[in-house]
């Protein structure tokens, strides 16, 4: 029982990064996905909304920190909507020059600021202590939660051992349950954008920009709007990994889990359909995990197995393009049906 | 109607277009011919602001629209089609058509959340819309076919037919009988009539196949190395001396010297 009990814990923290994952996954549907915009800096936004959130709502700098700013203890939500303004004011910032322009710039240009922003994250101390990141960022509903969770476990000291384990771990199910609240109000928003008459257009850009802006529509203005909307939703997935892991640092926001993961998840799943981008982020959050425990049975050392599992991504990547280029989920078509 | 005024565009040492001038009557079929090179398809990407003109005037109805951007000129009432159909492939032709309407609630980001039923009311009547040009074209059985799965001449009158959603003042139709067999070419030209004597639609259109040249526009505009030729009626120009040059001779002494 302990052990099934273990096995359960170790899903919930699964499904809450692979629910993060997620979030992030679902921000690049409505920009590849349906717009056709190449945003390859995804890690950047995520950066962006997790730094954001860790200032809004952390603590202020203690002696031993490099920082001189930020910590002003401010609620989760602020946090939250905090990182998706940033995300957005700064995808606003990336996609004025470059939109106009065919879509490789674009794709320049949001690696380029993805590299960038971590590096300022890296040099900028005052702002984000360097290397040493932020720690101790407050998750939301932690203090109240864990006090009740120790006084039940203290009031009842002879549980078994798996209703004590278990017991001991419900932040983490309160954290599951938000991840997935947010992630489900995105997902219902974004449903509701892409059948929508706007979603009718920036699925039409994917498909031919210049024909879209011959039928009278300003598609500059489109594509800046699912840019932004896309960062915010990253932005949203950075504050959520912040809270929960309750460290970062730049490290955290490196290309490969930052961006191209999140790429694999989408193509997998289903570029242009949101639940396909879902069950990516899940599919490939489970397949990296689950290679996790693999690489204990190869004879290679960890430094070898791990990027083995980057490799093993990689050749996944490789297969749905050659075999099933459209994903586990194809995008909808949207029927139309007289009332 | 449409008034074109001494429109210039070049393309590095190449003046594809020069001071060509010319304009079309309000309720006429106007045909725009001339021999290959001769700078009609760069007309009408200037005139839809795909180019911007080096120099010269476009006015529509005695307004300047000259190198306005092509979503600003369409939602004037210019809509065009292209010679090679651009019809977005992966949409239905339901939501090829129910794309075209300017002004839709429904396509400011903010508005499927706060005013859901005034959007939902626009796409009725949108799709009203689009269920009756389908109607008129013919193309009823195809609604929630892909367009990619049409055929060519489908296509065709797909490109008509999402001009047709806005109810344009003036539609330049690049070609649309290339390619097209005999019985939908013949639908083309009655739709094209219709429309015309119907909605009092004006139109421009390139053609190269001369029957239906001769048996849909007047007047006709010949166009030769990027300037206006001749003008006039079907007839009077096909016996034009500088027009036969142009189309049999004239380009290679062009050549020559």
């Amino acid at each position: 029982m302990e052990h099934l009990v273990g096995i359960l814990n170790y899903i919930v923290f699964f499904a809450i990064t692979a629910g993060t994952y997620s979030i992030l996954s679902l921000g690049l549907n409505i920009q590849w996905g349906n717009t056709g915009l190449f945003n390859i800096g995804i890690a950047g936004f995520y950066a962006l909304g997790a730094y954001t959130s860790a200032l809004l709502c952390g603590l202020p700098p203690s002696a031993w920190e490099g920082r001189t700013f930020g910590g002003f203890q401010l609620p989760f939500i602020v946090g939250l909507l905090g990182a998706a303004i940033v995300s957005g004011v700064v995808a606003m910032l990336v996609g004025a020059p470059t939109l106009r322009l065919r879509t490789d710039y674009l794709a320049i240009a949001t690696i380029g600021i993805a590299e960038t922003i971590r590096l300022i994250l890296t040099n900028e101390s005052w702002l984000t202590n360097g290397v040493w990141g932020f720690q101790q960022i407050p998750s939301p509903l932690y203090k109240t939660i864990h006090a009740a969770t120790s006084a039940y476990l203290k009031g009842h000291p002879n549980l078994p051992v798996w209703l004590h384990d278990l017991i001991s771990k419900s932040y983490d199910w309160f954290y599951l349950v938000l991840v997935l609240v947010v992630l489900f109000i995105l997902y219902l928003i974004m449903e509701r954008l892409v059948r929508s008459p706007w979603g009718r257009v920036i699925r039409a850009i994917r498909e031919d920009e210049d024909a879209t802006s011959m039928l009278g529509k300003n598609t500059f203005s489109f594509k800046m709007q699912a840019l932004v909307l896309g960062a915010m939703i990253m932005g949203i997935g950075g504050s959520m990994y912040a809270h929960y892991a309750r460290f970062i640092s730049p490290v955290s926001f490196k290309p490969l889990y930052g961006t191209f993961i999140v790429w694999v998840m989408l193509i997998l799943g289903g570029s242009g359909n949101n639940k396909g981008a879902i069950l990516g982020g899940f599919t490939v959050w489970g397949i990296w995990a689950g290679t996790d425990f693999l690489t204990k049975y190869l004879p290679f050392t960890s430094t070898q197995s791990a990027s083995l599992r980057v490799i093993l991504i990689a050749v996944l990547l490789e297969v749905i393009l050659l075999w099933r280029q459209q994903g586990l989920l194809p995008p909808k078509k949207h029927l139309f049906s007289q009332k | 109607m449409l008034v074109v005024d001494n429109l210039t565009k070049s393309f590095g040492g190449l003046r594809a277009v020069d001071r060509c001038s010319f304009s079309v009557g309000a309720e006429t079929i106007t045909g725009l011919i001339g021999p290959n090179g001769a700078g009609k398809t760069t007309v009408f990407n200037l005139l839809t602001g795909f180019y911007r003109p080096d120099e010269g005037k476009v006015l529509l109805q005695d307004k300047d629209i000259t190198g306005l951007p092509p979503y600003r000129i369409f939602q004037q009432g210019m809509a065009r089609t292209f010679q090679i159909p651009r019809e977005f492939k992966e949409m239905t032709v339901m939501e090829n058509l129910m794309l075209a309407p300017t002004e839709q609630s429904g396509e400011r980001l903010f508005d499927p959340f706060l005013r859901p039923l005034r959007v939902r009311q626009q796409e009725r009547s949108i799709a009203n819309r689009a269920v009756e040009v389908l109607d008129f074209l013919g193309l009823q059985r195809l609604r929630n076919e892909l367009a990619r799965n049409l055929s060519g001449g489908q296509k065709k009158l797909l490109e008509l037919a999402k001009t047709m959603m806005i109810k344009p003042k003036i539609v330049m139709l690049d070609e649309p009988g290339a390619g097209v067999n005999r019985t939908l070419l013949k639908r083309i030209v009655e739709s094209i009539e219709r429309l015309r004597d119907e909605e009092k639609t004006t139109f421009l259109l390139i053609e190269h196949d001369m029957d239906f040249v001769m048996r849909l526009c007047n007047p006709v505009i010949v166009m030769s190395e990027g300037k206006k030729l001749a003008e006039g009626e079907p007839g009077e120009v096909q016996r034009n001396k500088e027009v036969l040059e142009a189309y049999l001779g004239g380009q290679y002494v062009a050549v020559d010297g």
